[in-house]
């Protein structure tokens, strides 16, 4: 693989950039691998590079129905956070966030990770008792975080309105080094480095079938013929019953549309992620200027793609109460995309009722930002059968009533 | 250069100048002027910078579509930018600022990256600023937004008002041309309910410019016609400056009515958004004409065709003085046509077909055009404006034959209907070879609530393009809309013209360098070298493609250069283009304000504040509010210059040694009713609720099916058959409507009725050692001890107001809730104060409320509880029944993790320095968890400074707690130093219950 | 935005008068139940790509709890129903069956 730097865009642009290679390598199926990963997510492409990385195991495929990263890694908000209430939950995320910090050079791909910060608006009382509550929590998990005053948050957002008529902002809790990505590079990224390891992403390649033998997993069937293979991974968000019905389990997962618009392109206005969770939004501002805005999940089973237009009216409602200048943008997209949840709305990284397959599901609203701490430790937990991160999210703890819940210190919970 | 014609402008009224800036700059045009043709008319060539390489841009479309004429227009509160200005009408006094550049629009200093551009490449920033890392965050990532964003930010609070219209139609039709119409007369005598908006100021499209003849007369005088005979429906409404933004699910539609943009006066709503239902939705939204990519084809003068002939035709304004026309197809001969008419020098029509012939080619030819064939244009000249072409042959790879003089060049690559509204709820697209475009198919249509199509294209819009078919598609589109049989359409005379060419490239071997230089999309600089780049490079989805260079991913969401970018693809790809697809089509159509979204609902209207009967009360006695879900609920009643700590320790101090009043309104009071009351309240509570006695109360909690406590509060049995729960103030609707869909979904045969009467009554908490004396100064009840003891409750009259009394207590003091019609809680709150005086009555918020239930040891729902806490934790076993089978939560409990003896239950914390504990605060234990976070074995649920102790006092969940009183535990703060407490038991104050039983 | 005609009060509803109540016809197990029972009631979910029962309530009108039948890909309604029922009205499935053959919905076919 050749290196990406300024030099080598140098040395192209003498010959008009057509000494390029691919990103990535398009290969035919073969007809066995050790491992294979369904899902060319972000999840499942870190889970696969993670398995060549920590535990030397390259002969992978990664099956994708239609285009890699095409699902909900290219249609989030891309925030990323760790400032989570439960041990496990920051555990997990904190690990992600710290390799979101390195993996630029760890992939040799710039996914433009911006540790700008990340603000939750204490609206009321009881938010304000929540938030210092993750504080402590926080300082004890490893994860820098601290409850700043309402000066504080107007200091570092200056178009705030710090007295709404309705929820005044009571303070903040602050996390320095959270902040965003640009999504599509974390996919294209891993894609890059998965394939640089001789692994396969098999792109347009359906899966139709799970077959099993003797309860253990044998292969698959998909639209490009049969595989076979060691250990399967399921990494499939919203399409995760689907995939489960497949090998004959059945999951605590219900599949949801959840929105997000963004504004038209301005000039940097607000230089960190807040979210609103009283009133239901928040709001970013990308490299490219738009106010990248995070709406409300539809409470009804759906898979299309699109979401109840309600939920915006809402989500806008309260950021312009939040940020009263963004009256005055205009929506220049809005767009749907279908989430997993589970009985706690925290995830599932698990091995299943059939030997050899794990699931790596219910991500619900915030799964982009634990992309690479998820493909850490689901790939632990597929070569080595356990994981002090994943085990905590194992599936059977709906049955044994081992809720990680994280609602407790935010309404919205990511 | 561009200038105004001395005759001609169908949509101009000379006798009407208008005056506006431009940068400052005093410019005018005319009414009934786009700020854009007013802008060309005097001059004004350059109208803004692109975003990535800051190149100088002039407007290339006259309509919706326009990627690069954006403006910041109005100021302070009336301020709003990236505006087009080819939507933005003329009006008096309206002030425009060019965007994206530094310090000026004619001097970029950003415009030294298209020097650069050749090493700034599609997805030039994957590949570089990765080392040194903190270099992102800190030097590359700010340049990188400085540089990129459009538009400056809105500084000011919004000026304008929004509001939103519901509408219920059979058939909205979108777009008010000749199809939309012909598709209105159709639906509308078909007798169907007809809403027609159209997004411009004006009806009929671009119709009368391309010179249409209807039912024999020239355009205009049709659609006034049809204008006027819809008008004379009843069953019609007519909008203009109203575009159909949105189609959603189930026939939903949303559309945006601008009110006020084109007038000086700005009173009024500003937009409107309409939110719509319709049987049918008809889009006739036309088509738009796409450029053609060669090298410089995005210098200032280089327009789409039809939009010059708009500017000539509607506005009388000119391009340039020679024009020259390129194309691949007969439509743009109609340029030539007008401009030639309006006197204007056309010197060459450069097609890119090898033969073109047809009417429209002879007439041109006629006029004395050079029409070259077979040609392309290898360059365009100019820097910031354009200044001649040069010609080379379609099939070769660009070397020139002839340069031509000239300062505007109009092109047109062909024409892509509008498929934005076919395809938002999900109706799929077939490529028409013949037009080279996108129109919507017939058998993949969105589908409604019923499974049927819901959406029906018409006009350009789904493909028909000549005006004859046009109109009768698009009137049977409106008469199947209605559900009526069509009758006869509007005819119109039919020209006929030759065939396009398919052209992606020009010329079509054009070399790399000329490649880097023929953008595909103006706004966001993206070039045919770019998508090549990105087929090469692996991005061989139209999705990677579109992300990879950004193409279509600006203001104009590519309504330009979509279909020239994917077929720029295909062929770099070697596939068809219906093979790469197009990228999903999103709303809105176009960029609609979010001030419109949010409508009214802002300020005191944002959510619905809900208001005790009490409110004005407390808002004249300084009440310091606290947001409790919709609620708003005095936190205290400060007095002069007190601190909010003050003020919440005089109340408490003040209840406990003498009278307190709160106001417990917003309780939730919800009624059960019915012979199976008892067997529902069982399963309801986790106490034996059926055994409770009429005229007793009784504390009871309520579980999720989950076993999580959930809410808790007093019950009073009315009589044998009702049940009163108080629930929390926050809890109260939900915990109704928990109640109700267990009747209704599970026990549906019980006979049970429950009301939620939380608003009917008014509560006041009368509370502390004088309460009984206040409320027999009040007269009309017997409240002694032996007549209403602890927990108990009666009826009757409080100075001549009907009432209910409930002995109860959530502070340890003695203590009556009094319950009086919401309509007469001020009238006892007032002769409640007034008869206090001479008790020392004081009105007590909601933190004094907190700090007392925690001095005696009372658990908080969202404070003690969270998600997960169950009554076992909080030493509340005592109120769950042992005797019964079932109730709702109880099989989750039994669950291997809420069952445990590990779990962390309650216990008091008392630090041995008297202080507070922080709020939220960790026990730790020793050692870290194997992911290296500290162990830990309880929290902080609850901690205050207890005026009446005068010192901190905590309640806490701890690892086997109980069992643990008087162990000392590190409570660390979050700066690294520790407290130290010990384990309590959580009842502070009175542990004998000695106050409140008097 | 879906719209979903209340059985109860014969209302067109528009979405926002409704608040969703995930699946339908679950049967509730209690005490005595064991383990597996109890997560495949209140867990393990059908989540179909395709017709699904589901649980709406009318809280914004009448109050009343209903269901629905309604696909998840493309959002068509074949019917709704009074709450007050074990399983879908024969004349629904029926329907179904004849514009989605092959449907399948737990043990429903």
């Amino acid at each position: 693989m050749k290196r990406y730097s300024a030099f080598a865009i140098a040395r192209e642009a003498l010959r008009h950039h057509t000494g390029w290679e691919r990103a990535w390598r398009s290969p035919e199926p073969k007809k066995h691998y050790d491992v294979i990963i369904i899902g060319a997510g972000g999840h499942g492409l870190a889970t696969a590079y993670h398995l060549g990385k920590d535990h030397g195991i390259r002969n992978v495929a990664i099956l994708e129905k239609g285009w890699l990263g095409g699902g909900n890694t290219g249609r989030n908000t891309t925030i990323i956070r760790s400032n989570y209430l439960q041990d496990p939950s920051a555990a997990i995320y904190e690990k992600s966030r710290s390799l979101y910090e390195t993996l630029s050079q760890d992939l040799n791909y710039n996914i433009m990770f911006s540790p700008r910060g990340v603000i939750m608006l204490a609206q009321t009382e009881h938010e304000v008792r929540g938030y210092k509550r993750t504080a402590q929590a926080n300082a004890l998990q490893g994860v820098k975080t601290e409850f700043i005053s309402p000066q504080r948050v107007k200091e570092l957002v200056p178009i705030i309105s710090l007295d709404g008529p309705r929820y005044p902002v009571l303070g903040g809790l602050w996390q320095s080094r959270g902040g965003t990505a640009r999504h599509d590079a974390v996919a294209w990224g891993y894609a890059r480095a998965c394939s640089d390891m001789g692994m396969d992403i098999i792109q347009k390649c359906e899966v139709t079938g799970i077959t099993t033998e003797g309860g253990r997993v044998k292969g698959v069937e998909t639209s490009r013929g049969a595989i076979t293979c060691g250990k399967l991974g399921i990494v499939v968000a919203g399409h995760s019953g689907h995939l489960a019905d497949m090998a004959g389990f059945r999951l605590p997962i219900e599949s949801v549309a959840l929105q997000a618009l963004v504004s038209e392109p301005i000039k940097p206005c607000m230089d960190v992620v807040v979210m609103a969770n009283t009133v239901h939004g928040y709001m970013s501002q990308s490299d490219k200027g738009e106010m990248v805005i995070g709406g409300g999940a539809d409470g009804y089973n759906n898979y299309t793609q699109r979401g109840s237009f309600h939920h915006i009216e809402e989500t806008v409602r309260a950021l312009i109460e939040t940020f009263p200048m963004i009256s005055r943008l205009k929506m220049l997209r809005q767009w749907g995309g279908i989430v997993d949840m589970t009985g706690d709305r925290s995830p599932i990284l698990s091995k299943t009722p059939v030997e050899g397959i794990f699931m790596n599901c219910g991500w619900g609203t915030g799964g982009f930002k634990a992309i690479p701490g998820s493909g850490f430790a689901m790939a632990e937990l597929m070569a080595r059968g356990g994981s002090s991160i994943a085990d905590p999210f194992s599936m059977t703890r709906f049955r044994e009533g081992r809720f990680i819940d994280e609602s407790v210190a935010a309404g919205v919970a990511h | 250069m561009s200038t105004r014609l001395a005759t001609g402008g169908r949509l101009i009224d000379r006798g009407a100048r208008v005056e506006f800036t431009f940068n400052g700059k005093r410019l005018s045009g005319y009414a009934g002027d786009t700020l854009a043709s007013a802008m060309l008319g005097a001059g004004q060539t350059l109208m803004g910078r692109s975003f990535k390489y800051h190149r100088p841009r002039g407007v290339v479309a006259s309509g919706a579509e326009e990627p690069n004429a954006l403006m910041g227009i109005g100021t302070d509160g009336h301020f709003e930018p990236n505006q087009r200005a080819t939507t933005q009408e003329l009006f008096p006094g309206l002030t425009a600022r060019s965007q994206n550049h530094w310090p000026s629009l004619e001097f970029d200093v950003g415009g030294i990256n298209k020097h650069l551009s050749r090493f700034l490449p599609a997805g030039f920033y994957y590949k570089m600023f990765i080392h040194p890392r903190p270099f992102w965050k800190h030097v590359y990532e700010p340049f990188i937004r400085q540089s990129a964003g459009l538009g400056a930010a809105p500084r000011d609070r919004d000026a304008d008002t929004y509001e939103h219209y519901y509408a219920h139609v059979d058939v909205l039709i979108a777009g008010g041309g000749i199809a939309g119409l012909a598709a209105a007369l159709a639906a509308g005598r078909a007798g169907a309910k007809v809403l027609l908006v159209e997004q411009a100021g004006h009806w009929g499209g671009r119709a009368p410019v391309d010179g249409a003849v209807i039912d024999g007369k020239p355009a205009e005088a049709w659609i006034k016609d049809a204008v006027q005979t819809l008008e004379d429906m009843d069953n019609v409404d007519l909008r203009l400056r109203c575009m159909a933004a949105g189609v959603y699910d189930h026939g939903y539609a949303l559309c945006y009515e601008r009110l006020t943009d084109h007038l000086a006066d700005k009173a009024g709503p500003r937009h409107r958004l309409w939110r719509v239902r319709a049987g049918r939705i008809v889009t006739a939204t036309g088509a738009i004409e796409r450029p053609l990519s060669f090298a410089g084809n995005d210098i200032p003068g280089v327009m789409l065709a039809s939009a010059v002939r708009d500017y000539v035709v509607n506005w009388a304004v000119s391009p340039g003085d020679r024009t020259v026309v390129v194309t691949n197809n007969d439509d743009a001969y109609r340029t030539a046509i007008a401009l030639k008419k309006a006197g204007l020098e056309v010197p060459a029509v450069i097609d890119a077909r090898a033969a073109p012939e047809g009417p429209l080619v002879e007439e041109v030819k006629s006029l004395g055009v050079k029409v070259l064939s077979g040609k392309a244009i290898a360059k365009v000249k100019g820097r910031k404006f354009v200044t001649g072409v040069a010609i080379a042959a379609q099939a070769g790879e660009g070397a020139v034959l002839e340069e031509i003089a000239c300062d505007a060049v109009a092109v047109s690559g062909g024409w892509s209907p509008v498929v934005h509204l076919w395809s938002h709820c999900g109706g799929k697209l077939t490529w028409d070879e013949a037009q080279a475009a996108f129109r919507p198919n017939p058998d993949k249509g969105p589908t409604g609530a019923d499974g049927a199509v819901f959406v029906i294209p018409a006009g350009a819009a789904n493909g028909e393009m000549a005006t004859s078919s046009v109109l009768s598609d698009a009137h049977a589109a409106g008469a199947k809309a209605a559900g009526a049989d069509a009758g006869d359409a509007p005819t119109a005379e039919v020209t006929a013209e030759g065939p396009i060419a398919p052209v992606w490239m020009m010329p079509q071997g054009a070399k790399p360098e000329l490649r880097a230089k023929a953008w595909l999309d103006y706004q966001n600089d993206v070039k045919v070298s770019d998508v090549q780049l990105a087929a090469r490079e692996g991005f061989e989805s139209v999705e990677h493609a579109k992300r990879y260079t950004t193409l279509g991913m600006a203001t104009d969401q590519g309504k330009l250069s979509n279909i020239n970018g994917l077929a720029t693809l295909a062929h770099a790809l070697g596939e068809d283009i219906p093979q790469v697809g197009t990228t999903t089509f999103r709303p809105p159509y176009t960029p609609i304000s979010m001030g419109s979204i949010a409508g009214e609902a802002r300020g005191a209207l944002f959510q619905p504040l809900r208001r005790s009967p009490l409110h004005g009360w407390h808002e004249a006695n300084g009440a310091d509010f606290e947001p409790v879900g919709h609620w708003r609920r005095p936190y205290t009643f400060k007095r002069g210059d007190e601190s909010r700590e003050q003020s919440v320790a005089r109340e408490i101090n003040n209840t406990r040694q003498g009278l307190g009043l709160l106001d417990a309104s917003t309780l939730g009071k919800i009624i059960v009713k019915g012979p199976d009351a008892g067997r529902f309240m069982d399963m309801l509570y986790t106490n034996m609720m059926s055994t409770l006695a009429p005229g007793k109360c009784r504390y009871g909690l309520m579980c999720s099916e989950n076993g999580f406590l959930m809410d808790d509060g007093v019950v009073a049995r009315l009589d044998e058959d009702t049940f009163l729960c108080h629930t929390t103030s926050g809890g109260a609707d939900r915990v109704h409507a928990h109640m109700e869909e267990w009747l209704q979904t599970e026990w549906w045969d019980w006979k049970v009725y429950t009301a939620n009467l939380t608003e009917q009554y008014a509560q006041i908490a009368v509370v502390g050692p004088k309460a009984r004396k206040v409320l027999e100064k009040l007269g009309g009840m017997d409240l002694s001890a032996e007549t209403l003891p602890f927990m108990g409750w009666a009826t009757g009259t409080l100075a001549g107001i009907p009432a209910r009394v409930f002995r109860i207590s959530f502070s340890g003091e003695l203590s009556f809730e009094v319950a009086v019609a919401a309509g007469q809680g001020l009238a006892l709150w007032e002769a409640l104060m007034e008869a206090g005086q001479e008790f020392g009555v004081m009105p007590y918020g909601t933190e004094a409320l907190h700090v007392m239930r925690a001095e005696k040891g009372f658990i908080m729902i969202g404070d003690e509880t969270e998600g997960t806490v169950i009554p076992q934790d909080l030493g509340l076993s005592w109120a769950i029944s042992k005797k019964k089978d079932d109730y709702i939560g109880k099989r989750g409990q039994e669950r291997e993790f809420l069952a445990s003896p590990d779990r962390w239950k309650l216990v008091g914390l008392q630090t041995l320095d008297g202080s507070v504990l922080p709020e939220g605060a960790y026990a730790v234990a020793e050692g870290t968890n194997a992911n290296g976070q500290r162990n830990t074995q309880g929290r902080v649920t609850s901690t205050y400074h207890s005026p009446t102790l005068d010192r901190g006092i905590a309640m806490g969940l701890v690892k086997d707690g109980p069992d643990r009183m008087g162990e000392v535990l590190t409570f660390p703060r979050v700066d690294g130093t520790g407290v130290e407490a010990r384990i309590v038991s959580p009842v502070f104050f009175d542990p004998e219950g000695e106050k409140q039983n008097v | 935005m879906l719209t979903l005609q209340c059985p109860y009060c014969g209302v067109q509803c528009d979405e926002t008068e409704l608040s969703p109540g995930g699946e339908a016809h679950l049967t509730r197990f209690g005490p005595g139940s064991d383990d597996t029972e109890f997560e495949q009631y209140l867990f393990l979910r059908e989540n179909p790509r395709g017709v699904h029962f589901e649980r709406w309530r009318h809280a914004y009108g009448c109050g009343k709890w209903f269901h629905a039948a309604r696909c998840t890909m493309t959002l068509e309604v074949f019917g709704t129903y009074p709450a007050q029922v074990t399983e879908p009205p024969a004349d629904l499935i029926e329907k179904i069956r004849e514009k989605r053959p092959g449907w399948r919905w737990r043990d429903l076919a």
